[in-house]
């Protein structure tokens, strides 16, 4: 790729008018123009080329003969067609409402232990709910309902304010801790270091204490001098064993379930100053069939209790 | 003449540095303090400069007739540019395959993805058509670039609009519409430096001593012409003050859309196509030193184009505000588009009737018709996805993502690569490149990038469409938005090596050429000479 510069600097001295001729390789001739060697062939049009471009042209006359197209002063040509996106999707919408409407009924009018004990109702309520919490709360729950640091795992058996499909249904409707909902369930943990209620050392032997009700690892005599203190202050709620409390919103300790994991850090950092985690209450925002199907999913996720199991405890 | 331009120099140093102390917001203040020093600089060198005549070089005679300094200057600042604005994107990509790798608040996607956009679209692909457009034009017209000392200013008047815009993103300046996101104040001088490129093209043009304006001006001119008019409307803001950073557009609400991607759309038309295709008509006939394949063709598929793209922009906003009759007359127009836009392909590729065989020894041929081949690819796969049907499944997809990589790793990347090979060794005198081999690699590593990118893209959005539509029977949702996320995690890993492999290639091509520059020469076997029996 020698550089023809030198023949470039001459070109560059002047027009030239070199007139029409036929290239060899294609027996095309040219247009006799020329700008710093390069030359034009004279070649028309290809026909393909052409044909398309007409067909695309007549393609485009036809859709704006049949599709809303040309403004006018105040509004658009409507078409022949009468079509329009949002009727069109109004339409949809209302077609698949329709067809469903006898079972969203049911959903919407019966008690949830019966929509439970029917198969195909409540199958189609699972995964209508499924459908519901992939828009409203895999955010927090994740999209696998496993939860996360703060966030409930709902997949499992261990209900903060109870699993039965009544319990489930309430803490939907009105939320934990959401002001605006005066029905809201509300539970607060005292803040055992930071009112001064208990010491650091306290807390350091509580700490190990709560440790050892799930048999994890922990510092024995430590967790000895813990064990009148966690009596004296926790057991109220978390019961003595740490068995929790789902009437209070009281967490089971003795169980290899956490909220904020079971980094002896975090269970130290929540009796000294706890997090009080937020869910807001979805009744208003969501319809009550759409609710009722949330309770049918999460309570059927694998963690759900039978009303009279929890009788019978 | 120099004592003025010093002193204007101080002028604008005070000014900015006014402008910098009663500054109303961090980043304005930062922005005027590097205007401050810019100037100062400037300043300080035309000082030191002013006395000193201009060395007469024994490099060419040339010199004395072209303007071919400006021409090196913009060579470089292109390559420099593609290696920070593929650099960027890589990042990018990765971030999106790996969430941790974002660094606030500087460094998150958020403010990388416009500099990644602005440095491969304005400041690679911008440099690049600036620097050609210089070239083509003085080399077609046989004259020198008009305006002095202009074209100077056009050159460094652009590098402070980058340096402007990429500072601003992150540190936060933006006016949040796509590839128009800086600020007022750099949209006024980037208007001004606009205007000065202008005034040098025509004024070129203008005196000319050919008798007819080539292709290729054509497209150069349509390109600068529109790009003008673009900037200006879509830009139109009210600053809330004149010492802060912060603009209010002057549209709103749907209006501000429509404006925003007519803009967009012709952002593509006019920069990325336009402005390239003039790149092509110079470029391909010179490396094949084959004549340009058909003039009528030439004509008719220009004013086509340039007619019916100004139109398409409404493709953009299907199924949104915009009004029916706008998204109709969008689509419509975007499917007429279609042979216009295959007219320069086929210009491009039939220009090789009779020189075919180049392709197996030439590797700047082969990436100037790979560049052509993805133009052709890119401006079918453009209309078909303008047409609802079709975007009601792509629209907010990956693979809207991966059309614009194949336009412009495909075709503007390579077009440009294709360029700078052919310009290096004449602007700097030079034989021959300091490796053909090289090139060769940056053609196959480039060529194999993008194939994953584009693959990789189109999967992912087909796929990432498809599960936000997936409903089951009773007509719920059947995937949440994060679960398509999780799905898309092996593309975005493909899609991130694709750029590295492209990225390579044109950390290969910077170092050949600088060796180029340097006046070395790499001792190897030419190409096509492997397919010869062993002696």
């Amino acid at each position: 790729m020698a550089t023809n510069e030198g023949k470039n600097a001459q070109g560059a001295g002047g027009p030239r008018h070199s007139g029409p001729e036929i290239d060899k390789a294609t027996g095309q001739s040219t247009t006799g123009h020329e700008w710093d060697g390069i030359k034009e062939l004279n070649t028309p049009l290809p026909r393909w080329w052409l044909w398309v471009f007409y067909a695309c042209t007549i393609y485009a006359l036809v859709y704006v003969v049949l599709y809303p197209a040309i403004p006018l002063i105040k509004t658009g040509t409507t078409g022949l067609l009468g079509w329009h996106s949002r009727s069109a999707v109004a339409r949809e919408l209302s077609e698949v409402e329709a067809a469903r409407a006898g079972v969203m009924e049911k959903i919407r009018t019966m008690p949830l232990e019966e929509i439970a004990a029917d198969p195909d109702l409540s199958d189609t309520a699972f995964r209508a709910g499924q459908s519901a919490f992939k828009v409203n709360c895999v955010q927090c729950h994740g999209s696998g309902a496993e939860g996360g640091f703060g966030y409930a795992n709902l997949n499992d058996d261990d209900w903060i304010w109870g699993g039965t499909l009544e319990d489930i249904h309430t803490t939907i409707q009105h939320g934990i801790r959401y002001d605006q909902d005066p029905e809201t369930r509300i539970s607060e943990m005292p803040a055992f270091g930071r009112d001064g209620l208990l010491d650091q050392t306290q807390i350091a032997q509580v700490t190990q204490y709560v440790l050892s009700l799930s048999g994890l690892p922990h510092d024995a005599a430590e967790a000895e001098a813990g064990s009148p203190l966690f009596a004296e202050n926790c057991a109220v709620c978390h019961g003595e064993n740490g068995e929790g409390q789902q009437m209070l919103g009281a967490p089971t300790l003795n169980d290899a379930v956490w909220l904020y994991s079971a980094d002896p850090k975090q269970i130290a950092s929540q009796i000294n100053n706890p997090k009080h985690g937020v869910m807001p209450a979805w009744a208003g925002r969501l319809d009550e069939g759409t609710i009722k199907q949330l309770t049918i999913y999460v309570h059927g996720l694998g963690g759900g209790v039978a009303a009279e199991q929890v009788s019978a405890n | 003449m120099a004592m003025a331009q010093v002193g204007g120099l101080f002028l604008i140093a005070l000014l900015a540095l006014m402008g910098s102390v009663k500054a109303h917001d961090t980043q304005f203040a930062v922005h005027m303090a590097l205007v401050a020093i810019i100037a100062l600089a400037a300043a300080g060198w035309r000082l030191k400069t002013m006395d000193v005549s201009v060395k007469k070089t024994a490099l060419q005679d040339r010199e004395a007739h072209y303007m071919d300094d400006v021409v090196r200057a913009g060579a470089i600042a292109t390559m420099f540019w593609a290696v920070i604005g593929l650099t960027v994107g890589v990042l990018i990509a990765f971030q999106l395959a790996f969430p941790h790798l974002n660094v606030e608040p500087y460094l998150n996607f958020s403010r990388l993805r416009p500099l990644h956009t602005s440095a491969v679209i304005f400041a690679f692909g911008g440099n690049a058509l600036i620097c050609t457009s210089f070239y083509v034009v003085q080399r077609t017209t046989g004259a020198r670039l008009f305006g002095g000392g202009l074209p100077w200013f056009v050159f460094w008047g652009y590098q402070i609009f980058i340096v402007l815009a990429a500072t601003g993103y992150l540190l936060g300046v933006t006016q949040s519409k796509e590839y128009a996101e800086p600020e007022w104040y750099i949209d006024l001088w980037l208007t001004v430096v606009w205007v000065a490129y202008l005034i040098v093209f025509l004024g070129t043009l203008v005196k000319r001593k050919e008798p007819h304006i080539y292709v290729a001006n054509w497209f150069y001119l349509s390109f600068i012409v529109t790009i003008a008019m673009l900037h200006v409307v879509n830009n139109l803001a009210v600053p809330v003050s004149f010492l802060g950073s912060k603009s209010y557009s002057a549209f709103a609400g749907v209006q501000d859309a429509l404006t925003q991607w007519w803009y967009g759309h012709n952002a593509v038309g006019f920069f990325l196509t336009a402005g390239f295709l003039g790149m092509m008509y110079y470029f391909i006939p010179k490396q094949a030193e084959r004549p340009v394949y058909s003039y009528r063709l030439s004509i008719v598929h220009f004013w086509s184009l340039i007619f019916l793209y100004i139109w398409a922009g409404p493709h953009h906003l299907h199924y949104t505000a915009l009004p029916d009759w706008a998204q109709t007359l969008g689509m419509v127009f975007s499917v007429m588009l279609w042979m216009p836009s295959w007219g320069g392909m086929i210009n491009g590729l039939m220009t090789l009737s009779g020189a075919w065989d180049k392709l197996r020894t030439d590797p700047i041929i082969r990436m100037m018709v790979i560049a052509v081949a993805f133009y052709g690819m890119s401006t079918f796969e453009g209309p078909m996805m303008s047409i609802k049907a079709v975007n009601s499944l792509s629209h907010y997809t990956d693979w809207t993502i991966g059309h614009v990589h194949s336009g412009a790793l495909g075709w503007v990347g390579m077009i440009s690569f294709g360029a700078v090979y052919y310009l290096v060794p004449r602007l700097w005198m030079r034989p021959r490149l300091y490796s053909v081999r090289l090139v060769s690699w940056h053609f196959w590593l480039a060529t194999i990038g993008i194939v994953l990118y584009a693959a990789s893209m189109w999967v992912s959005g087909i796929m990432q469409g498809l599960m936000w539509r997936e409903y089951n029977a009773e007509g719920f949702l059947v995937y949440s938005f994060v679960e398509t996320v999780a799905a898309m995690h092996p593309y975005y890993i493909i899609r991130g090596l694709g750029g590295v492999m492209y990225l390579t290639g044109a950390l290969i091509m910077a170092f050949n050429i600088y060796k180029t520059i340097r006046g070395d020469l790499r001792q190897e076997k030419p190409m096509g000479a492997a397919v010869e029996p062993a002696e």
